[in-house]
This record gives C-alpha cells, sequence and structure tokens, in this order.
C-alpha cells in the first residue's frame, strides 16, 4: 500500500494529521516505515470505534428529513425496488424498526449485530464493510403506490392514507418501459462514496427484510468520483456532457421546502417532511451518440459539450436565454434541445441525483447496456416532474438516442429520531 | 415395531433436553465452548433419531436403485424413466449424511462435466441415456455400477457418526442445495424432474427442523413458529406443482412460477439458518 493511499485512508477515518505526522517521523521513512505505519493505524482504528460519529465521512441517518435526498451526491448508488411478500401490517412495522436501527448503524459505519459467540450460527452482519469507513453512506426509504393498493385490494388498511400524488407515473410518448425495471411497493436507495459499503447496506437489507419482502428490481449507478474530480464540478453523463447543472440549492431551506420537501397541506399529514422520488431508468445508445457529429451533440443538448455553458453564454452557470436569436432569426437556443424543453418556462424545478449505470452487454444487440439511473426529488409529481416529462417525450431531440426502460414513483417517508422508526407517521 | 421405537427415543431426547437445562444453570460461570458442548451432548436423542431416519431413507434408496438398474440393465426404457425421479428423493432427503462419503456421491450424483467425462457414471449419466438418446443400450453397466456404489453407501452409512453440528449445517446445506442447483434447473437437465429432488431436499431439512423444534421452541417459540410458516410456505407453493401424484416437469413452470420457489426459499433458509441457537444455554 502506498503512502498516499495511508493519508487518504486516515483522513476518512477522522484520525488527527499530527499524530499520523508524528508517527512517520518516528517511524522513518521508506518500506520500512510504512510497515511499522500500517500497525500503528490498526491500533489507531480501534481507538477511534465507537467515535464514528465525529468522522468526517458519516452522514446522520436521524434528522427531520431522510439523508440520500439533499446530501451532496456521493459517488455512487446501490437502487433497489422491493415487493412485499407479507400480508401483515405488523410484519411491515418491524421490518421498518429493524431496518431503521440496522441502517443508523451502518450509517456510522458500524456493523448491524455484534459477533456471536455461537459459531453454529452464521454472522449476524454480512461482513464485507468490515472495518471500512462509512463512506458517507445514506439510506432513504420509499414506499410505492402498490403498497397501498394492488389488483384492487387494500392490503394493509392503508389505502385511506394513499396520497393523491402517488399513483403510477402516466404513460409518457416512447415509453418502452420494461417490466423488470419498473415498480415497486418499497425502495431502497442507498448511496456511499465507496460501491462495497453501498452495497453491503443494501445487501443486509434485503437479508433483514426475508419473510417479509423480495427484491423487485435493483440497479446500482455511479458518477465520477470526488478523488477523480478535485474541483468537483458538475459530473458529465455517458452522452459527456455536464448532467445536473441546473438543480435548486439544497443549501437553502426556503428552496428545499418550495420545491422538495412535502409541506402541511400538500396531502396527507404522515408524508410531510418527505417528498416524491422519481426513477427512471433510461437506457443511453452511446454507440449511436458517437457517430454523431459534435454540433448535432451539443445542438441535442442546447448547451456546448467543453463548458457546459448554455448555447450564447460562456459559461455552465449563466443563465439560459430562450428569447437569443442567431443574426439570421433563428432561435439560439433549438426548441427541440433538451435544455429548453426542460428549462420550460422556467416554473419548474426538480431536485436531480441520478447515476450513470452500465450493466455489461445487452444481449440483444450486443450493445453496451448503459445509460442513466434518473434519480429525482420533488414535493408534487404532478406539478413538477410530469410537466417537464411531458415536455421532453413530446419533441426532446434527445429522444433519438435514449429509451426509457424502467420507471416508478415512491413517496420517501420523513425522517426519524433516535427511539423511533422510518415509516412512523404511516404505520402507527 | 419400528414406530414403538421412535416415539420412546423421542421422549428420551427431550428428557435429556430438559434435564441439561438445569444442570446448566448451575455452571453458569462456564466459558461458552464448554457449555455448548454438554448443551451438544444433551441433543443425542435428536441426533440418534436422525441417524435413523437417515439410515431408514438410504435403505429406500437401495430397493429404489434396485429397480431401477434392473430396468436398466434389462431395456425396459419407460420403467427406468418413470423409477427414476422417485428414487433419488430417497438420497436427497437423506443428503447430509449421504454426502459425507466425499468419494461416493460424485459417482452416484454427479452431473456432466462434475467429473472428467470418462469418470462420469451413476444417475444423471443413466438419465442422459434415457432422455436425450431414449435407450438403456450401452448403459448397463453404468447402472451395475451405480447398484454396487449404492450398496457400498449403505454399508459405509452406519459407520456416520451424526453430530448436532451435522444437523445444524445440513438443514441449510439442503436448502442452499435447492438455491444452487434445483432452482437452475441444472440438477436434472435431461429429464427435467428437478421438482422431486427440490421437495425432497425441503422434506429433508423439515425432518431436521422437526427434530430439533421441541428444542428450539424452548429457546425462541418466535423463530420456531416463523420457520414452520416458511415450511408451509414452500410446502404449498409445491403443492401447486404436483401432478399424478408427483411433480410437473420444471420446465413448464414459468419464469415467475421459478422466482416465486427461489425468494420462497431464501425466506425459509434465513430463519432456520438461526437455528444453530439449540446449542446455546437456556
Amino acid at each position: 500500500m502506498s503512502k498516499k493511499e495511508y493519508f487518504i485512508e486516515e483522513e476518512s477515518l477522522g484520525v488527527k494529521k499530527v499524530s499520523r505526522r508524528d508517527m512517520l517521523k518516528t517511524a522513518g521513512v521508506g518500506g520500512v516505515g510504512i510497515l511499522i505505519g500500517a500497525s500503528g493505524i490498526g491500533s489507531m482504528l480501534s481507538i477511534t470505534e465507537g467515535k464514528a460519529s465525529s468522522a468526517k465521512d458519516v452522514v446522520s441517518f436521524y434528522g427531520k428529513h431522510q439523508s440520500g435526498i439533499t446530501t451532496k451526491p456521493q459517488n455512487h448508488v446501490y437502487f433497489a425496488a422491493l415487493d412485499v411478500t407479507t400480508s401483515r401490517k405488523n410484519d411491515l412495522i418491524t421490518l421498518f424498526k429493524e431496518w431503521t436501527h440496522a441502517s443508523a448503524l451502518m450509517s456510522e459505519g458500524k456493523p448491524i449485530g455484534e459477533l456471536t459467540s455461537n459459531e453454529f450460527l452464521p454472522p449476524k452482519d454480512t461482513g464485507e464493510a468490515e472495518g471500512l469507513s462509512a463512506s458517507n453512506l445514506t439510506i432513504t426509504f420509499g414506499v410505492g403506490p402498490s403498497l397501498f393498493v394492488k389488483d384492487n385490494q387494500d392490503r394493509f388498511g392503508l389505502k385511506l392514507k394513499q396520497p393523491k400524488e402517488l399513483v403510477d407515473l402516466p404513460a409518457f410518448s416512447l415509453d418502452a418501459l420494461e417490466e423488470e425495471w419498473t415498480g415497486g411497493d418499497l425502495c431502497i436507495q442507498a448511496c456511499a462514496d465507496d460501491m462495497q459499503v453501498a452495497f453491503h447496506a443494501v445487501r443486509n437489507l434485503i437479508r433483514i427484510a426475508r419473510g417479509k419482502a423480495v427484491l423487485r428490481w435493483a440497479q446500482p449507478g455511479f458518477q465520477r468520483t470526488k478523488q477523480a474530480d478535485a474541483k468537483e464540478g458538475t459530473p458529465r453523463n455517458l452522452f459527456g456532457f455536464k448532467d445536473g447543472t441546473v438543480n435548486p440549492d439544497v443549501k437553502s431551506e426556503k428552496q428545499m421546502n418550495e420545491h422538495v420537501w412535502v409541506q402541511p397541506g400538500d396531502g396527507p399529514n404522515w408524508l410531510q417532511n418527505g417528498s416524491y422520488l422519481v426513477v427512471r431508468r433510461i437506457q443511453m445508445f452511446i454507440e449511436v451518440w458517437d457517430r454523431t457529429n459534435l454540433k448535432e451533440q451539443e445542438n441535442t443538448f442546447g448547451r456546448y459539450r467543453d463548458t457546459g455553458a448554455p448555447f450564447g453564454q460562456k459559461n455552465e452557470f449563466d443563465k439560459l436565454d430562450i428569447h437569443h436569436k442567431q443574426p439570421n432569426g433563428e432561435d439560439t437556443i433549438p426548441v427541440d434541445s433538451h435544455v429548453r424543453l426542460s428549462h420550460g418556462d422556467g416554473s419548474q424545478q426538480i431536485l436531480r441525483r441520478g447515476y450513470s449505470y452500465s450493466n455489461g452487454m445487452d444481449l440483444k444487440t450486443g450493445s453496451f447496456d448503459a445509460g442513466l439511473l434518473f434519480l429525482s426529488f420533488q414535493r408534487s409529481p404532478s406539478k413538477q416532474f410530469i410537466p417537464i416529462q411531458k415536455r421532453l417525450s413530446s419533441m426532446d431531440k434527445l429522444n433519438e438516442y435514449i429509451s426509457h426502460r424502467g420507471s416508478a414513483l415512491f413517496a420517501c417517508l420523513p425522517g426519524t429520531k433516535n427511539g423511533g422508526f422510518i415509516g412512523e407517521t404511516l404505520f402507527t | 415395531m419400528k414406530l414403538l421405537k421412535v416415539t420412546g427415543s423421542l421422549l428420551l431426547s427431550s428428557s435429556l433436553l430438559f434435564g441439561c437445562a438445569n444442570s446448566d444453570e448451575n455452571s453458569a460461570k462456564e466459558t461458552v465452548k464448554e457449555t455448548k458442548n454438554i448443551k451438544s451432548d444433551s441433543l443425542s436423542g435428536v441426533t440418534d433419531e436422525y441417524r435413523k431416519y437417515a439410515i431408514g431413507e438410504i435403505e429406500e434408496f437401495v430397493k429404489a436403485t434396485e429397480a431401477f438398474t434392473t430396468a436398466v440393465k434389462n431395456g425396459d426404457v419407460d420403467n427406468a424413466k418413470a423409477l427414476y425421479a422417485t428414487s433419488r428423493v430417497h438420497y436427497e432427503r437423506a443428503e447430509p449424511i449421504a454426502e459425507v462419503f466425499g468419494d461416493l456421491d460424485p459417482k452416484i450424483d454427479a452431473r456432466e462435466g462434475d467429473v472428467p467425462e470418462a469418470e462420469w457414471g451413476g444417475y444423471h449419466r443413466i438419465e442422459k441415456g434415457l432422455w436425450v438418446e431414449n435407450t438403456t443400450t450401452g448403459y448397463e453397466q453404468y447402472a451395475e455400477q451405480l447398484m454396487k456404489d449404492v450398496n457400498l453407501l449403505r454399508a459405509k452409512v452406519d459407520t456416520v457418526e451424526v453430530t448436532p453440528d451435522l444437523l445444524i449445517t445440513g438443514a441449510v446445506d439442503l436448502l442452499n442445495e435447492v438455491s444452487t442447483s434445483k432452482v437452475t434447473g441444472e440438477e436434472d437437465r435431461y429429464s427435467h424432474t428437478d421438482l422431486f429432488d427440490f421437495a425432497a431436499n425441503v422434506e429433508g431439512a423439515d425432518k431436521i427442523f422437526q427434530l430439533l423444534n421441541p428444542a428450539l421452541k424452548e429457546k425462541n417459540k418466535d423463530l420456531s413458529t416463523e420457520i414452520q410458516t416458511r415450511f408451509d410456505e414452500v410446502f404449498s407453493l409445491l403443492n401447486k406443482h404436483k401432478i399424478d401424484g408427483g411433480y410437473k416437469i420444471y420446465t413448464d413452470l414459468s419464469e415467475a412460477e421459478v422466482k416465486e420457489l427461489s425468494q420462497a426459499i431464501d425466506a425459509l433458509a434465513e430463519p432456520l439458518s438461526q437455528i444453530g441457537i439449540v446449542t446455546e444455554a437456556l
């Protein structure tokens, strides 16, 4: 292991740099020093254990809102949609209590259970995150329309609590939805700066759910890592363009209340301080895109690929000027460009938190199966996502290069305090 | 006569279990490991009982294999096909014990590709002849050898020491067998009679659970109830696929039905994997 790697690890553990430097000094430089340092790190690890909440890369699980929504996007996502198999409401309550407990522990970088002394039992925690930092893990839970009513059945006596907004999204033009990537009674969005940490979280939560809920579909996703992009600019999607430039400001409580968090009077009280999550699994035909000339690519987005600036402007965050005309009288930003249609009149804003995905090869075509796991949070799908997507699906030039293969809508529950559980407002 | 013997032994095993729980309390300060040994000893009634069950199944397996191999040697393709799946269930039920003999298991039960072609014999080799070539011709030698191996298995089984560990591990292993090879339809890839093996594995696991259940109830009644519920669910799913006293062929199941079975096994195996708590002091 190189020295550089050590420093990264050390920082993520929240270990004071001074002691580390002192140790290196004492130990000397070079291979031997590093070896001695290695055992030193081990002992520091045990000292810092139990104090994980003060570490830099821990996002608190508890709070008024669930984490993983306004949290700065981590490097990776593991998203899972589940079908509930139990028919008892009490099982659901038990499940969410156990999930809350386990999620709070994992968010602190801790295993979900003590090691048992009985070797005839499997370990409680699956173990692959042993010794890893919390990596800013967030776990966000949501409930889908089918949890309330499925096949006309009021499955858990929750029908009266179903928000008007929580219904299947309408069919949009050009939708090519596949059952295997669509819907779900529940969802888990686990985001972390380490894929193994994110996967560990979902794996253990699914294990806890055995007998009560099963996986319906799952999709991991990635962004450029923060290590790779020291400036932490807007990430680029697999078409090479910056994606996520126009997002409401997560640091502004006012904007979040206006665009993301469900407010009093919006619907049933149980969802207050929660949010709606739209998931779209969008396949991107990257081979086709790659043989499209730059001019055409930029016309498709209405932005310059290099800077990310909208047409007619210089910088990425410059304001979109949809009235700007070319000398020949044509719109500078084409009417069918992605940026223009997304923008509309500017009144609808959604908090996008998407990730790219690549699932190996599309067996039918031999092309990459790659694309965008679109994730957006909003206060009202009918007033925000749906009108935007209607515009996009009807005439977005980008539609030539993409296909919506999966879709789901979830109500992300409000947060909870230590001692409470996610879903408490809905189930009790 | 056999039945009476079983009852007596069951009673004996429960009294041993309960009797021991008290002595554990008295020596509460003993280390975990010691406690475990004491407790393991107290499960000996259960292990004896399981031994009888497994040997019983192997004896049935000997008889069934006799009929099957005879049909093969007599060139009776239809009869051999009819006997194939039902013979194997006895072996699949007793798999935790049968598999102890690492040399015999592949001879009896190896699938194509598990062993070098030249060494491949046993049930699945004959299965291929019956279903792919629709013949027994050329397979008489395999039938002959299979019978020898099964007889040897019967003789060796008497020497197996059945430990609580073997039961605890075996119950989950049986379901893992289902998850990794039956669910995928790879076990009986020519006859597609996988559901017979599937059900037999579950029955074998259920037997172990039933034997350990009195002790488990003492430890954790909720866990006992949950495992029972999950077994019921798996059996009711399997019942849906029963036909003419046997099971549908695996290729007749829809993808959704296969997934449903697979997830039901996961839902059962997870709580069943906690059954090791019977080794702990009360």
